[in-house]
């Protein structure tokens, strides 16, 4: 990262004049269900193709037809991502937010708009493109029933020509979006030509903004973090998902199905050695998981957080039985049906203490669409050599929006399945242990030998259940009995340390400020560092990535004096379980949260530090 | 002298198919339909690691540690069992699944995974030991107990019931039986049918709770059982190839109808009325309605549909059980990933 400043301080830091390339916010204002998703993709893949570095973030109702969405695409030379709070450039297309969309405007600004929206403009402060949408749609000879969604290739044609967006950028865009298909991309393609042939002979160029060419997305994919996990499952060897529908979890399970033929065809018998299935809620989504995962298939569920609630009396189960299962939690606001549409990373706290009575749960914290790759297969590693389920927490801004992220990596460990015995296994463990129960600790980890329906050996049967029970799988109601159990429990979780992914850590400036975050957050926190650092304010900077707390955690916590936990939440959840975990640290903890449904900036993660600093 | 004791075609004993003591009350229907699935599973040479049993919770939902201890089980959540079920059978799909619920497990908390269970045909037998009232809570109305009914602590049952049988018609079983606790010949070759369907088989066995809901006057008591049991027919299951135990003399010719199940066994019943059809739902029923009309109680195959495709014949699964699968079949080669990276853009 360079450490030039950038957009979150962009009314600040720029010269009053001057052009502006490539380093600017643009929001699309349309109504949901006008098509707009493709326009904006394709503006957003131009950019990516031409080399700059792109975010987009689509700010969408829970609705299908008819309320207002936004879509913001921020460009940035030095590869911040993040959201940005102002925007350089609106296009406006939707008269019911059009004085609103306005507001949101830098000075200098830029406002495109449909020329049909007769609404007063209220910013002398900006500059103003009208668009002869309706018209430019008529010429276009396009059928009546489409106009509505070619209309929105209009402003893809006057923003590219104002910008200096490359039409052969825009064409391969195109191509993607419609996987080749001639028709369509036609279609669109000459809509957008002549928009912005009329731009070219119509409009004056009079404002800062620009895009060039550059070199800064080699070696880069463009994915959301929900198809990133459905392929990082599939190369797990993922064998049994069951799902319900729920933004904003439904692409991740879709994925894997659009995935599963591609990938998971067995070559020699031509079937899929994964098995789908959408249940009749949440509550048997986690059922039928749990019930592959006890019978050894890798098995996964994805939800969000109102599905998770459902969740909780099956993950107990599966704690309490030892069963491996995979629960992808893709955030949004809670609590109740909260906001559906927007992101949050709410869940931490229920997802780490979820369901009744002692319990523990190993948690995933991707920050990246190519960490939930990694963790998409890693997931089912830990799942069975812990035989307990795996949350991964992930959330709308990672999963649902589209991210530029390092292609793919091929898993680089072969897979562990944890200590599972068939036939031979067992006959050969009986004749050098001399006898095997489903939840002995025999190798001091706390971590028991299991035994799968289909097990033919006459000794290999044991009954699962959710009540008391002593290490050959026996009903008990021992007080001595339960206890050791529960005791083991926790010394298996404890094993889970070992395992867990580690926290990615950066101490190079040896600071008295740590900054603790996870998730989608780290765009901002970083680029948000580069900030305070120009304002003499140095900070180290650790990113956890899994629960139960590895021992680097308290390291840091203690190599620094004060250490700021930022999350996208009202109650600082992590800061809570760190406090939990560590109380004797909890002095040092100071909160950085705030939940309003929106990705963190990183303006307000260096204003919220330095303010915290000033007390 | 040792006697040896008999095996049958698989060369296990009936002990091979015992379970733990029971622990629930003495007289106790579920520990007499327990008797019967041994007695079941042995007389099918059915090897007992071929079977997986799954129960809820509640008293009917112990039972499964009362018989085929050499089988994997799994005790699982209140009313969830068929989403348990139907996860794990996938692993292996040569298992045979066993589910044991009860009337409160079924009929109040787990309706809805049971009537979904139907939907998709799931192949394993469904029990559900139903004696109207919660046992292990200390007697109180389930969802099956009749309106009107009385219980010591509760009052009167202000609710009409459910009856699983309609519900499992309505919801497209393709095997729905009922059968009597105090029958037991009758039960055991409903199980026998039941474990042969190769679709979801769902057996409502009438089960009455010595303890709690045993008057004389409820439905689900042995007395009213004994004297308001209407067998639509007599039953005996002949497995394929049949074999010579079963005797089918007291069948005369001319009154038995045969239904052969998907796998070529046989269940031959005894017209008791003169034109019931069990592969007719409509006759079904009616079958169901006018019992209720009339204060009785039919008991039998009310309904199967042999041919029905099971959930499993609506996935294309491999023939290898997908638990035994490794490595090299599960994860796609490394080449594929980089075609996989091009096609995000």
């Amino acid at each position: 990262m360079s450490s030039q400043p950038s957009q979150a301080v962009q009314e600040e830091t720029r010269s009053a004049d001057g052009p502006i390339v490539n380093d600017f916010g643009i929001t699309f204002c349309t109504v949901n269900g006008s098509g707009s998703a493709t326009a904006n993709n394709t503006v957003l893949r131009a950019l990516f193709k031409m080399g700059i570095p792109i975010s987009g973030k689509n700010i969408f109702p829970s609705n299908i037809q008819g309320l207002p969405t936004w879509y913001t695409i921020r460009v940035n030379k030095d590869g911040f991502l993040a959201r940005i709070e102002k925007d350089d450039i609106v296009v406006a297309m939707n008269p019911a937010t059009f004085a609103r969309d306005m507001e949101y405007l830098v000075p200098g600004g830029v406002l495109f708009y449909a020329d049909d929206i007769k609404l007063p403009i209220t910013r002398s402060d900006i500059v103003c493109y009208p668009m002869p949408v309706k018209r430019l749609i008529k010429e276009a000879e396009v059928p009546t029933s489409l106009r509505d969604y070619v209309a929105n290739m209009v402003y893809v044609g006057v923003v590219a020509q104002m910008l200096g967006i490359e039409m052969d950028a825009i064409y391969a865009a195109l191509d993607f979006h419609f996987k080749g298909k001639k028709t369509p991309i036609e279609s669109n393609f000459s809509v957008i030509r002549a928009a912005a042939e009329w731009a070219r002979a119509n409009l004056t160029k009079q404002d800062r903004y620009s895009v060039e060419r550059m070199n800064a997305t080699e070696g880069y994919i463009l994915t959301d973090g929900n198809t990133a996990a459905a392929l990082g499952a599939l190369y797990g060897g993922v064998q049994f998902v069951a799902w319900y529908p729920i933004t904003p979890a439904s692409s991740l399970a879709e994925s894997i199905n659009e995935y599963l033929p591609k990938l998971r065809t067995d070559p020699i018998s031509g079937k899929t050695t994964c098995v789908v299935v959408q249940a009749e809620d949440e509550l048997a989504a986690a059922g039928m998981t749990i019930g592959a995962g006890y019978a050894g298939l890798r098995a996964m569920t994805s939800t969000s957080g109102p599905g998770l609630s459902l969740m909780a009396e099956y993950l107990g189960l599966a704690y309490f039985a030892e069963v491996p299962m995979v629960l992808w939690d893709v955030q949004r606001v809670g609590p109740s049906t909260g906001l559906p549409t927007r992101t949050a990373q709410g869940d931490l706290t229920f997802a780490y203490f979820v369901g009744h009575g002692d319990k523990n749960y190993i948690i995933l914290l991707p920050a990246s669409a190519n960490e939930c790759f990694e963790f998409g297969w890693k997931a089912f590693d830990l799942a069975e050599r812990m035989q307990m389920p795996v949350i991964v927490l992930s959330d709308l801004d990672l999963g649902m929006n589209q991210w530029m992220t390092r292609p793919f990596q091929y898993p680089d460990t072969p897979m562990d399945r944890g200590k599972v015995l068939w036939e031979e296994d067992l006959e050969k463990f009986l004749a050098e242990k001399g006898q095997w129960g489903r939840y002995l600790d025999v190798d001091g980890d706390g971590i028991p030998y299991r035994t799968l329906p289909g097990n033919r050996h006459p000794r290999s049967a044991y009954f699962a259940r959710g009540t008391g029970h002593d290490e050959f799988a026996r009903y008990s109601e021992d007080p001595e009995v339960w206890e050791r159990n529960m005791a083991r429990l926790k010394r298996k979780y404890d094993t889970a340390k070992q395992y867990v992914p580690k926290p990615i850590i950066d101490d190079a400036n040896h600071a008295e400020i740590g900054i603790i975050a996870f998730g989608s957050n780290d765009p901002a926190v970083e680029e948000a560092r580069v900030y305070l650092a120009q304002r003499g304010v140095q900070t180290d900077y650790l990113r956890l990535r899994a629960l139960p707390l590895t021992d680097e955690v308290e390291a840091f916590i203690r190599s620094h004096d004060r250490v700021y936990v930022v999350e996208n939440n009202r109650d600082g959840q992590l800061a809570q379980l760190l406090t939990v975990n560590l109380p004797e640290l909890g002095a040092k903890f100071r909160k950085a949260n705030h939940g309003d449904g929106m990705p963190l900036s990183a303006r307000w993660v260096r204003d919220t530090i330095l303010s915290l600093e000033e007390k | 002298m040792t006697t040896q004791e008999k095996v049958n075609a698989v060369g296990m004993t009936r002990a091979d198919y015992r379970g733990l003591p029971s622990t629930l009350c003495q007289g106790c229907g579920h520990n007499s339909i327990a008797n019967q699935i041994i007695a079941a599973c042995y007389e099918l040479d059915i090897v007992p690691e071929n079977v997986v049993k799954f129960s809820g919770i509640g008293c009917s939902s112990k039972s499964p540690t009362y018989f085929l201890s050499r089988s994997f089980g799994f005790n699982g959540l209140h009313g969830r069992m068929p989403s348990l079920a139907l996860g794990a059978l996938f692993a292996d799909i040569t298992l045979k699944g066993m589910g044991v619920s009860g009337d409160g497990d079924t009929a109040s908390i787990g309706m809805g995974q049971f009537k979904h269970l139907m939907r998709r045909n799931l192949p394993m037998l469904y029990i559900v030991e139903n004696n109207g009232v919660y046992g292990l809570t200390k007697g109180q109305f389930s969802a099956t107990a009749e309106k009107g009914l009385k219980l010591k602590r509760e009052g009167v049952n202000l609710y009409r019931p459910v009856d699983i049988c309609k519900e499992a018609l309505v919801s497209n079983a393709s095997f729905v039986a009922r059968s009597f606790a105090g029958d037991p010949k009758q039960v055991k070759e409903l199980i026998k049918a039941g474990l042969r369907h190769k679709g979801l088989a769902v057996l409502d066995i009438i089960s009455p709770c010595v303890t709690f809901n045993n008057q004389d006057t409820s439905l689900h008591s042995y007395a009213w059982g004994k004297e308001h049991e209407v067998r639509l027919h007599d039953i005996a299951f002949l497995p394929v190839p049949p074999r010579d135990e079963i005797t089918v003399e007291d069948f005369e010719e001319g009154t038995v109808r045969s239904v052969e199940l998907h796998d070529g066994s046989i269940i031959q019943l005894k017209k008791l009325e003169a034109d019931y059809d069990p592969t007719d739902r409509w006759h079904a029923l009616r079958a169901l309605e006018d019992a209720e009309l009339n204060n009785y109680m039919v008991t039998g195959l009310i309904y199967v549909d042999p041919d029905a495709p099971s959930m499993f014949d609506l996935y294309d699964l491999p023939e290898q059980p997908l638990n035994r699968m490794t490595e090299s079949q599960l994860r796609p080669p490394r080449e594929t990933l980089e075609a996989v990276n091009k096609m995000m853009f």
